[in-house]
């Protein structure tokens, strides 16, 4: 074969390739430009694969189903509202580069995410340097809106001092001071244990306690240490699938006779994952579906049952509360303008129809975090011929504003934009 | 203290006897076939995956039985699709092939399964513990144990006594000459691929009882199987039921003192037999260089 | 001594053909160096217009980069490395520890990620480079989960799971004038494409001086290149650690382009994916890796937006690419050649 063709097939196939691709990205913003009015774009990256991809998924779904409401009733500030959704793969250089694309190709107005913390804080640096409004639905390191907060981010799941301190004293009322930690060894971990001996001690209490790899899967040396401690609750603070696990192996060897079984968060999704035996103990809701009290709640289980064949969980509640802030605070700023809409979110409150609880449920300004009900009850196997996805039985509704404690003692010393 | 010690030791046992498991199946792909299957983790997962599938059907037993057998098929399947026609060539496309694969039947487990955790209903009888007094060891830990040593045990009767074992074990040492012996090394690789895709389904199955399911279960299982491999031995299937035995007492072990480094001393294990033994505790020199 | 003379002779011939079909000679030479640099140096012009946003190549750059460190060990020494991501991830943490407790300065912090990255794989070099083919890639992918599974545990030192945070590029100043890399992302994607040159140029120099080819023979038969008295095992080594190097380089960049390092920079995953690289860009070739990193990071950008089942797409073009294009896009051609 003479070098011409072979160095002309060869070209041929590198220009095909590069055709292809740039054809690829092309394609897109130039069709948005064509439609007309542009409507007001909204960036959510979350880690659509990975350990997280359930949790992601339902405040994607939520977020969706927002989307649509949202749109139906008349858009935001009279522009239609378009929902860009980016996976993060649970990878930070993937986070911050779907960002900046976001940002930099897409021009959205609002960033939310990350459910992984260590993204959202990641992906916080760079909508800060661009001055985008920057939601964050359900990454829960505390130095978000602690210590590290910024003008442009706000939360809306809790910290993990408000979840150990709305749990701690109906566990310590109920069952009593002596605690055994099993904790994952990472910042969520180590974070949510602190909290924990900080509200344990206040009441009195004494403690002792295991840390463990974050993907351990055999529990039984530390619960055999438990067994021996002879404590009056096991706090669970694993996280996903380690959690599951390790309230397999707690009721496999039937410590539940000997004691309590708790922890801050057990979330629906997980809990649907264990199998009916393991569905136990005391825990930290940071939203529930069932509260038949509240009239708003159940038209809003109702509909999105109906659109979506699932029953929201708190994730979806966080994506959907995101979508409907953002409408919120530009309606209230008038303006898309970053920094106007963060003014606008400082203690901005929800309406009943997207607080979905009673109460008052805003941003805190000191610290641009969501100050909802924390829902402190029991989890248990369903019950014979009861509701679908009943799993949890609400004792009572702990404010977050008390749980959450001072916004100096977050840490958080908020400055403005220059 | 007595109780202490004899958990710790049955604990050791029962980590190392199921990351003998796993590691025994990649070890035998890679002896014969020279190629590091990044899939196999995903053949676990597969294999748990289709006992959940199947027990409604055929209960827990049948699912048991059933679907390594299942995982071994697709496991067959791919070689001959895909993994045979790189088998002669540089290394690194079978190392891609398979970690392309994986990627794949990550995502394909998460599109038919979903990406949440599943659970694996175990029969009543295994979930009990032995005696009241030994509350940690269930049923089902022994029965693991027991699977798994029914498997090795059948699996090195099988290397050494059939015709077919005695071909993939000449196989290892000289593939060329077997060939010349008119033996059809083709299908030899296909069935030894198989066997080893068999293994990591009946690992899946195990796992899923213990763990539960979800579409990362296979990855965290994959590095110690590696570990176990290096560390007992290229080359060796013994040496990778030594190389797992060791490092799953090892990490049984640690627990008792100091459980966040129960990971650690895997990879401390690891770096010390990189650095003072490196054809690994059995293996032999130059059988893999 | 006369067979060394006339060793270096015959792998001169052959690798001078090597090094042609690497695309190393010839008129075609300068007209593909003139036409790749004119357009990665007007990169922030053009590639808004097509829909991509200058982050993403400098992306491009720096998986470039580290894809091409690892081409002078895979493709020019014809060994196989699936770890190379640890070197990267000790770059990029190497810079971040530096940023964040040391000195706010970004040409330290790059030294210090690139000798972090560069001594780790000369040291793990020594250790492996008796073994071949299989069994030394199986511990290069081990040896890379050991600092993944370091910078994940140790919380108070790395950040941990979560990343280690809380550092940024520093502008660069001489006297009076600064390089505001900081917060101006062209002037920092043109300072990437500085650093991507000079090393890119380092790195040419090196693959054609003698030592360059004898690389290459020892590529093209192991064993000949021994009998020919070639230290074969201290070439090798030496491949092995200046890739390292190069590498970690590479994993700097990406610290600074992130702000940030996670422990994902170190797992073996990505090393797969600057195989793939290398192998789809075509791995003989020099300039094969940079052409497969783009390729690879712009269709993993667009088709993980397109859909949530990204991953099968993306290893199903790592399984065609094997099974069909095994020269990658650049290598048909000299394949064709023959």
């Amino acid at each position: 074969m003479s070098k011409f063709t072979a160095s002309l097939r060869r070209r041929t196939f590198v220009q095909a390739g590069f055709a292809l691709g740039a054809s690829q990205v092309i394609g897109a913003p130039f069709i948005i430009k064509a439609l007309g009015d542009e409507p007001v774009k909204i960036g959510m990256v979350d880690p659509l694969t990975g350990v997280l991809s359930a949790l992601a998924q339902s405040e994607v779904d939520g977020a969706k189903y927002a989307e649509a409401e949202i749109n139906k009733k008349g858009g935001i500030l009279g522009r239609q509202v378009q929902l860009l959704v980016e996976d993060s793969a649970n990878d930070v250089g993937t986070g911050v580069q779907k960002t900046r694309k976001l940002i930099d190709r897409d021009q959205v107005n609002v960033i939310l995410g990350d459910v992984n913390s260590g993204i959202a804080y990641a992906m916080a640096q760079v909508t800060n340097e661009k001055k985008v409004l920057h939601i964050v639905p359900g990454g829960h390191t505390d130095p978000i809106t602690g210590t590290n907060c910024k003008w442009n981010v706000f939360r809306v799941c809790n910290t993990t001092s408000m979840d150990a301190n709305a749990v701690t004293p109906e566990l310590v009322k109920r069952f009593g001071k002596k605690w055994f930690f099993i904790t994952p060894d990472y910042a969520y971990g180590h974070t949510l244990q602190e909290a924990f001996i900080k509200a344990l001690t206040k009441l009195g209490g004494t403690y002792d306690g295991d840390m463990l790899p974050i993907n351990n899967t055999d529990f039984s040396a530390t619960l055999i240490k438990a067994k021996a401690f002879k404590p009056n609750v096991l706090l669970n603070n694993m996280g996903g699938l380690t959690q599951i696990n390790c309230m397999k192996q707690f009721t496999q060897f039937g410590m539940e006779k000997e004691m309590a079984l708790g922890g801050a968060l057990f979330e629906l999704e997980s809990i649907k994952a264990c199998p009916t035996d393991a569905q136990t103990g005391w825990w930290d809701m940071e939203w529930w579906w069932n509260q038949p009290n509240v009239p708003e709640v159940v038209k809003f289980v109702a509909d999105y049952r109906a659109a979506t064949k699932k029953t929201p969980s708190a994730r979806d509640w966080f994506g959907y509360v995101s979508m409907h802030t953002v409408r919120l605070a530009a309606e209230k700023a008038k303006s898309l303008d970053g920094p106007k809409m963060a003014a606008a979110m400082e203690g901005l409150e929800l309406p009943p129809d997207v607080a979905l609880q009673p109460g008052k449920v805003a941003y805190r300004a000191g610290d641009h975090e969501l100050m909802p009900n924390i829902f402190v009850g029991e989890v248990h196997p369903l019950k014979a011929g009861g509701t679908p996805d009943d799993y949890f039985t609400v004792s009572q509704l702990a404010p977050g504003e008390q749980a959450a404690g001072s916004v100096a003692d977050t840490g958080c010393k908020m400055t403005q934009p220059s | 203290m007595a109780q202490v010690i004899l958990f710790n030791v049955t604990n050791g046992l029962i980590i190392g006897a199921f990351y003998v498991l796993m590691a025994l199946g990649l070890s035998l792909i890679l002896n014969l076939s020279n190629v590091i299957n990044f899939a196999h983790g995903n053949f676990l997962a597969l294999g748990g995956y289709l006992a959940f599938t199947l027990s409604p059907v055929l209960g827990y037993w049948g699912a048991l039985l059933v679907s390594p057998v299942l995982t071994a098929l697709i496991g067959l399947v791919v070689e001959r699709l895909m993994v045979r026609r790189i088998y002669n060539r540089d290394p690194v496309y079978s190392l891609l092939l398979t970690f392309g694969l994986a990627f794949v039947m990550q995502d394909m487990a998460r599109y038919i399964w979903g990406p949440n955790g599943l659970p694996l209903g175990l029969p009543d009888a295994l979930s009990q513990p032995i005696t009241p007094d030994l509350f940690f060891i269930t049923w089902y830990r022994v029965f693991m144990v027991a699977v798994v040593i029914v498997s090795v045990v059948g699996l090195f009767t099988f290397l050494r006594y059939t015709r077919v074992g005695l071909r993939i074990r000449a196989g290892t040492f000289d593939l060329e000459t077997v060939s010349t012996l008119g033996i059809n090394v083709r299908n030899l690789r296909t069935f030894n691929f198989a066997v080893g895709c068999m293994l990591a389904g009946l690992s899946g199955v195990l796992a899923a009882g213990q763990i539960g399911l979800n579409p990362n279960m296979g990855d965290d299982l994959l590095m110690p199987s590696f570990i176990a491999i290096i560390v007992g031995g290229v080359g060796s299937l013994i040496g990778t039921l030594f190389g797992g035995l060791l490092i799953g007492m090892a990490a049984a072990l640690t627990t008792v003192v100091y459980p966040s480094a129960s990971e650690a001393v895997i990879y401390a294990i690891l770096m010390a037999v990189l650095l003072l033994r490196p054809r690994g505790l059995v293996g032999e020199e130059g059988m893999m260089s | 001594m006369t067979t060394a003379i006339v060793a270096g002779k015959e792998s001169e011939t052959a690798s001078d053909k090597a090094l042609a079909a690497a695309g190393f000679a010839g008129r075609r030479r300068i007209l593909l160096l003139v036409a790749i640099w004119a357009a990665l140096a007007t990169v922030p012009f053009w590639l808004p217009l097509l829909g991509g946003y200058t982050a993403l190549a400098g992306r491009v750059l720096v998986f470039g980069l580290a894809a091409m460190g690892l081409n002078m060990l895979l493709g020019f020494t014809g060994v196989l490395s699936f770890g190379h991501a640890a070197y990267f991830g000790l770059g990029a943490y190497g810079a971040g520890l530096t940023l964040r407790y040391l000195v706010h300065s970004t040409p330290l912090a790059m030294l210090a990620g690139t000798l972090l990255g560069g001594l780790a794989g000369t040291l793990f070099g020594l250790l492996i480079v008796r073994r071949r083919g299989v069994y030394f890639a199986m511990c290069t992918i081990a040896f890379g989960q050991l600092w993944y599974y370091l910078a994940y545990s140790w919380n108070s030192f790395t950040g941990g799971f979560d990343g280690l945070r809380d550092f940024h590029r520093e502008p660069i100043g001489w006297g009076a004038f600064t390089l505001d890399i900081e917060s101006n992302g062209t002037t920092f994607y043109f300072f990437l494409l500085a650093v991507f040159a000079i090393a890119v140029a380092l790195m040419g120099f090196l693959l054609r001086s003698p030592f360059g080819r004898t690389l290459l023979a020892i590529r093209e038969n192991e064993r000949r290149a021994r009998f020919l008295g070639v230290p074969v095992e201290q070439h090798i080594w030496l491949s092995f650690s200046i890739s390292c190097f190069f590498t970690a380089l590479a994993g700097t960049l990406y610290a600074l382009l992130n702000n940030f390092a996670d422990p994902l920079a170190l797992h073996y995953s990505l090393s797969g994916y600057f195989v793939v690289m290398t192998v789809i860009g075509g791995m003989r070739t020099f300039w094969g890796p940079l052409l497969g990193a783009a390729v690879f990071v712009v269709l993993q950008d667009y088709i993980s937006s397109m859909t949530v089942n990204w991953m099968s797409f993306i290893g199903a073009i790592f399984i065609l690419v094997v099974l069909f294009f095994p020269r990658g896009l650049l290598g048909t051609r000299r394949y064709a050649a023959k």
